[in-house]
């Protein structure tokens, strides 16, 4: 009786294992069609560009504060840190380029794209959801307007877009932050801070591959925001799960990418 | 097309991040301060290049005059053939030497190149004959104990006499001497 019991609760964690497995790839079969839908159906949201303005308003202009705060002061604590171990090797000149080198390089896009998760990410998936929910949605496609052209692209878009400005605007308020503290309140030589930073970051190389990385997480960060409000079911409760996994998607995607693309920088 | 407060904003948010990128690119990046526009390309042979790296700086006289290309193995000599990408403003004469330095105690590898008394000046594809290889510490560190412990015996009088040789000559001291002695034998 015990035995059959136990059999039984083990296939079924068997079974919801693999239910789960098959809803992922389901989930993401379905993303890939809603981004390739997306840049099909993008036409119309470049045709009245100010659908993408009036996005770029709401996901990146609106996300400047915690953005230019954040990065602010992960900058000073870059500097506290770097500070703290080379001053044992005798080289504290070269904070300015740890500071530099890995805001551009890695902290810039990566933290940009997880603080755009939680705070653009959401509210995407929230505002499409619930759409979905009022069925404002279907009432768009029985007037013959497509959703996907109408709703989705320009929000797609205006992630896009947006995600490298404020990944740059990251790194370099992140630099000033770090010269705040290195500089004035450390102690080390301007003209060091800024001529090694200089000798030792390249445009090409690394200035240009964090915003390529940046670019990628906006693409990733952005569609599966929207193919969760899309896909969310159209209760409170489902659009409540839905901006959840929004989050730790988006986080676990965005981390994943980085790992890719800085081999392939790299190598 | 009616003007909207929101326009303003966007507008006012592209800017910062082209001006971000500005930054990013003239006060914290390298484009502005080594941009080497045109450049000429020479080749130097080495034996030993040690930790020199594709895009280190060639400089002359502490000033970046280029930067190096590739580097490849040649495989009929067993050398490293090192491309040098030198800036046009600069000319060098044929005689040039080129050396493997490193910045610091244990900084990056850069390639120095000491100017000659040629009238005739490199060229594009010109290889420059005089190199001196990169110092490899292990090889100085067991050359100077080797020479430490030919010192202290004085049985051989050919040690002996090239200890003496560097004993009389100031300059002998540098460590460098005795391991271009030694990597000819």
């Amino acid at each position: 009786m015990i035995r059959s019991s136990l059999l039984i609760g083990a296939a079924r964690a068997i079974r919801k294992i693999g239910g789960d497995f098959i809803d992922r790839v389901w989930r993401l079969g379905a993303g890939t069609r809603l981004l390739g839908l997306t840049l099909i159906s993008s036409g119309e949201s470049f045709r009245r560009f100010h659908l993408v303005i009036r996005e770029v308003y709401f996901t990146g202009v609106r996300s400047l504060i915690i953005i230019s705060v954040s990065a602010f002061f992960v900058g000073m604590v870059l500097a506290l840190q770097g500070y703290n171990t080379l001053q044992k090797y005798g080289s504290s000149e070269a904070i300015g380029v740890l500071v530099a080198l890995a805001l551009v390089r890695e902290l810039g896009p990566v933290v940009t794209a997880l603080l755009f998760a939680g705070r653009a990410g959401t509210a995407i998936t929230a505002e499409i959801g619930l759409m979905k929910a009022t069925e404002q949605l279907s009432a768009m496609e029985m007037m013959a307007v497509s959703p996907i052209s109408r709703v989705v692209a320009p929000r797609f878009w205006a992630g896009v877009i947006s995600m490298p400005i404020l990944a740059s605007l990251f790194s370099m308020i992140g630099i000033l932050g770090g010269y705040m503290v290195a500089v004035p309140l450390i102690g080390v030589d301007a003209g060091a801070f800024w001529s090694q930073m200089q000798a030792n970051v390249d445009w090409r190389f690394d200035i240009v591959n964090g915003v390529i990385k940046s670019v990628v997480f906006g693409v990733a960060c952005t569609i599966i925001a929207l193919f969760e409000g899309y896909d969310a079911p159209p209760t409170a409760e489902g659009v409540s799960s839905a901006t959840t996994r929004t989050v730790v998607t988006s986080s676990l995607v965005v981390l994943a990418l980085d790992f890719a693309l800085t081999s392939f920088m790299i190598s | 097309m009616e003007r909207t407060t929101i326009d303003l904003w966007v507008g006012i948010f592209v800017s910062l991040g082209v001006a971000s990128l500005l930054g990013l690119a003239m006060k914290v990046g390298n484009l502005t301060t080594s941009n080497i526009g045109e450049t000429y390309t020479v080749t130097a042979a080495f034996e030993n290049i040690g930790g020199l790296k594709p895009r280190a700086p060639v400089k002359s006289a502490g000033v970046v005059v280029g930067r190096v290309g590739d580097i490849t193995f040649d495989s009929t000599t067993f050398e490293a053939i090192v491309s040098l990408n030198v800036d046009k403003r600069y000319n060098f004469p044929a005689d040039t030497f080129a050396n493997i330095y490193t910045a610091g105690l244990l900084g990056e590898q850069y390639v120095g190149l000491e100017a000659g008394g040629d009238e005739v000046a490199l060229k594009n594809g010109d290889r420059i004959k005089q190199t001196q290889d990169a110092v490899v510490l292990e090889k100085m560190i067991s050359q100077f104990l080797y020479n430490k412990a030919s010192e202290s015996k004085e049985v051989a009088p050919a040690a002996q006499a090239k200890s003496t040789k560097t004993d009389d000559d100031a300059l002998g001291s540098n460590p460098l001497d005795d391991l271009k002695d030694g990597s000819k034998n």
